[in-house]
């Protein structure tokens, strides 16, 4: 009794909770519940979603990616480099911030792996590299139009519409890009990790890195991949972000990284998983996006918002590693 | 003072000692005494409860029952500081768990003391290496008192150990597996020094299964299979009588017959494992389980490893079905149709988290889903088969791996293997944590499949490689020493004196088991 009891809560308890936390806010503030409110929680944690999607695969082989927003905040000033001072077209700028997040990821990969630096440390060094490296090209100046360049010249790009329409327009006059974006990816990268032979391998990994190797996983190549994904994603979410804000604002990356990381470890209780998954990170941004527009919207100052986040953080994460693991055993 | 104490009264004894986890009795009953000046040593092959005998000693576990008495006083240590406290002190198997790597030679001989808090709050380097050089000098040791510990051999960083134990003055020393990891010189500069602690009227508890080690040390064996003491053994001391006792008298294999190989499938040539040891050759052929047996440390996981793409041999080469086969990693040797089940399922075949039919699948995912994606149904549908061909017990094949009892999981981890058809099967220690009816139902399973493939297996005991072997090779010092096959000529005592090291002067070169089998 008290066992069923018990596997129901770990099961359901997040979601119970989820659904208690919007009916609170809805009798507090009827608003809550209208469509432009809801669309707005979706669009404040697409960006942060994406992030915590692409670190969620890194946590699935064991590893943990430090450097995602930086690599966000990286693409973000490359998009802006690239649009304003170079003059180059949306296709082109896209795909050049996404292989530079998939080039961060391999350097990553290839550091854990090859240089045998334990995660946490190699990606907080790459993430202190990228953050110096991304002041460089500008002079640790914000990129947008008509910019004085080091040179003394002006800069005569500018961002083209079609790009800003990634981070402004929106679908049907409700659904923003980035929300649609941030939709795909996570399909994608569910679909990938539960129902593909690589998203097996990559979470026996994580489990067990000797018995996959043994099994025959070509162990290093997983891993690598996975930072590959991880900064990939990241480099999308500095895109939308570009395309948000329309400049290479040097410090609007800031908060990314510790709300994407967030997201995803609080993942960890959604459905009992106790373990990352790409539908509990999703909810976990979900989680946070909520709270934090439901307490905005009872006029909450700003500035408890951090505090919030980081005791639904150690709470989710009470949660996942007492209980759940109580009760594999 | 120290002569003639070794026929005194003992200093250590046990009487009595039991000792379960759950429903596992590890320890029945268990009688020991050790005197002043005295080597016993204690043998016992795997699962014997050698390391559980050696925590109650150590303090590290408490006994269920039984009773201790060191130097004549009740002795019952709630923590290892207290059995140190009281005169006993351990040297584990695994040195590296007794040493701060990144500290100095100095640092690590003061340990205790340190870490006990008796050298005060300040910490004086200049009488750290005083007390250093004071305890190194039990020894007559001339360490690098300055360098990292890491970075000083690991023989080195055992004696830093061992002189650590007998800072704190013990009336008993225990050594459990000493040797494990040193060189033949190593070994024997240890040797000397266990000689001068007899002499200095140490009471020596020497657990090993080395026979080279026995030979030079022992005043006195005792052995200990399945948590009993099944043998004593006093000198002149009775080697082959010791390892039989050990292992236990094997059983033969009845009713079905001994089956001869078909056609060759892996052949091994002028193999070295170690640039020391001596090259062996050999042919395993389909249709035939080849087990090969021999002590632990003698090399059979080396040449699993060596086989299975996980390492290369010193020298020598290997031919799979005629042609040339060194594989480059375990991947490369799963696609060429050589399949293992590596020994300790826990850390390298069970994915903890992954259900039945998900372990079961591992190896096999990119055969079964060329587009990507996995076909659950079909997934479990081929677990509930392996479930029912190994009668593994469980509710059903979506069952958490942490659910089955030990045997089960074997059942699991051998059934991964038995799933796909391969050229060569290895199972390395695939009994080990397993009950008497799962072994029987693994040991069923590798036979009725074995038709078309060759199969090793390799187990420390014999009883196990009765079983469910055809042939029986045995391992000495990283080479085969011995070859025989099971059936009405096989001769036990000529196998058990190979695995006691005591035939096997000349290498087996013999290329075909077949006249061996005939002459």
């Amino acid at each position: 009794m008290t066992l069923a009891v018990r596997d129901l809560s770990i099961r359901y308890g997040f979601f119970v909770l989820l659904v208690a936390l919007a009916l609170f806010f809805y009798v507090a503030q009827p608003a809550f519940m209208s469509v432009r409110s809801l669309v707005f929680v979706f669009q404040s944690v697409a960006i942060t979603a994406i992030l915590a999607l692409g670190v969620t695969g890194t946590l699935v082989v064991g590893g943990f990616d430090l450097s995602i927003g930086s690599v966000a905040a990286s693409s973000m000033m490359a998009a802006s480099y690239a649009m304003v001072i170079w003059g180059w077209g949306t296709t082109e700028t896209v795909l050049l911030c996404i292989g530079f997040g998939l080039l961060a990821g391999l350097l990553n990969g290839l550091i854990i792996v090859y240089g045998r630096v334990p995660d946490l440390l190699a990606t907080l060094g790459t993430m202190f590299l990228l953050l110096g490296l991304q002041l460089v090209p500008t002079a640790g100046r914000s990129i947008a139009r008509g910019m004085t360049l080091p040179d003394g010249t002006t800069a005569t790009g500018s961002f083209d519409p079609s790009f800003l329409a990634l981070g402004r327009a929106r679908l049907f006059d409700v659904l923003p890009v980035s929300v649609v974006v941030m939709l795909a990816l996570a399909v994608a990268i569910f679909v990938f990790l539960e129902f593909t032979r690589w998203g097996r391998v990559m979470y026996a990994i994580g489990s067990n890195e000797q018995a996959s190797r043994l099994a025959g996983a070509p162990v290093a190549r997983y891993k690598i991949a996975a930072y590959m994904i991880s900064g990939a994603f990241a480099s999308i979410g500095g895109i939308l972000l570009a395309a948000r804000v329309g400049r290479g604002d040097v410090s609007s990356g800031n908060n990314l990284l510790l709300d994407a990381v967030a997201a995803a470890l609080i993942g960890f209780a959604v459905l009992g998983a106790a373990k990352p998954n790409a539908f509990g990170t999703l909810i976990g941004a979900l989680f946070v996006g909520m709270l934090l527009q439901g307490l905005t919207m009872m006029n909450a100052p700003y500035y408890t918002q951090d505090a919030v986040k980081g005791g639904v953080l150690v709470f989710a994460l009470l949660f996942t590693f007492s209980l759940t693991r109580r009760a594999g055993r | 003072m120290i002569e003639g104490e070794a026929d005194e009264r003992p200093v250590l004894e046990i009487a009595g000692l039991e000792r379960a986890f759950g429903p596992n009795r590890v320890l029945k009953s268990v009688d020991l005494a050790v005197s002043a000046g005295e080597v016993l040593v204690l043998m016992g092959a795997n699962g014997a409860g050698k390391s559980t005998l050696v925590k109650i000693i150590a303090g590290v576990l408490v006994p269920g029952a039984g009773r201790m008495t060191l130097a004549g006083r009740p002795y019952s240590p709630a923590r290892p500081i207290n059995a140190v406290a009281a005169g006993l002190s351990v040297v584990h198997q695994q040195i590296n768990d007794a040493v701060a790597p990144d500290l100095s030679v100095a640092q690590n001989l003061l340990l205790d003391r340190l870490c006990s808090g008796r050298t005060g709050a300040l910490y004086s380097p200049r009488r750290a290496r005083r007390e250093a050089e004071a305890i190194q000098s039990i020894l007559g040791l001339s360490l690098p008192l300055d360098r990292a510990i890491g970075e000083i051999p690991l023989a080195d960083r055992q004696l830093v150990a061992i002189c650590r134990a007998l800072a704190e003055e013990p009336k008993v020393l225990v050594l459990d597996e000493p040797t494990s990891s040193l060189s033949q010189r190593e070994a024997e500069r240890l040797f000397g020094i266990v000689e001068m602690l007899k002499a200095r009227g140490v009471a020596i508890l020497y657990i090993t299964h080395r026979m080279s080690d026995i030979r030079r040390l022992a005043d006195r064996i005792v052995t200990l299979r399945d948590g009993r003491i099944t043998g004593e053994f006093r000198p002149p001391l009775d080697y082959e009588g010791a390892v039989t006792a050990m292992l236990g008298a094997p059983i033969q294999r009845d009713g079905e017959a001994t089956r001869t190989g078909t056609r060759p499938v892996l052949s091994l040539k002028d193999i070295r494992l170690k640039s020391w040891s001596r090259p062996f050759s050999f042919t395993l052929d389909a249709g035939e389980v080849t087990a090969i047996t021999g002590l632990v440390g003698t090399g059979k996981s080396r040449l699993a490893e060596v086989i299975f793409g996980l390492g290369r041999a010193a020298s020598g080469e290997m031919r799979l079905t005629g042609k040339p086969y060194s594989p480059r990693d375990c991947g490369a040797a799963i696609e060429a149709g050589v399949f293992m089940a590596a020994k300790d399922r826990a850390t390298s075949s069970i994915v903890p988290g992954f259900d039945i039919a998900r372990n079961l699948s591992l190896p096999f995912l990119s055969h079964r889903s060329p587009a990507g994606f996995v076909d659950r149904a079909d997934e479990r549908q081929r677990a509930r088969r392996t479930v029912a061909d190994l009668s593994i017990v469980c509710q059903s094949e979506t069952d958490d791996m942490a659910t089955l009892s030990g045997g089960n999981q074997q059942k699991v981890v051998v059934g991964r293997w038995l799933a796909e058809a391969s050229k060569l099967l290895i199972l390395d220690e695939p009994f080990q944590g397993v009950d008497i009816k799962a072994r029987g139902d693994i040991a069923r399973r590798l036979r009725e499949t074995a038709g078309d493939r060759a199969t090793l297996v390799l187990v420390s005991e014999i009883d196990e490689a009765l079983e469910v072997a055809d042939r029986i090779l045995v391992m000495s010092d990283h080479t085969i020493v011995g070859d025989h096959r099971t059936g009405p000529d096989f001769d036990l005592s000529r196998l058990l004196a190979e695995v006691a090291g005591e035939v096997g002067d000349a290498p087996l070169q013999s290329e075909h088991h077949l006249e061996s089998a005939a002459g």
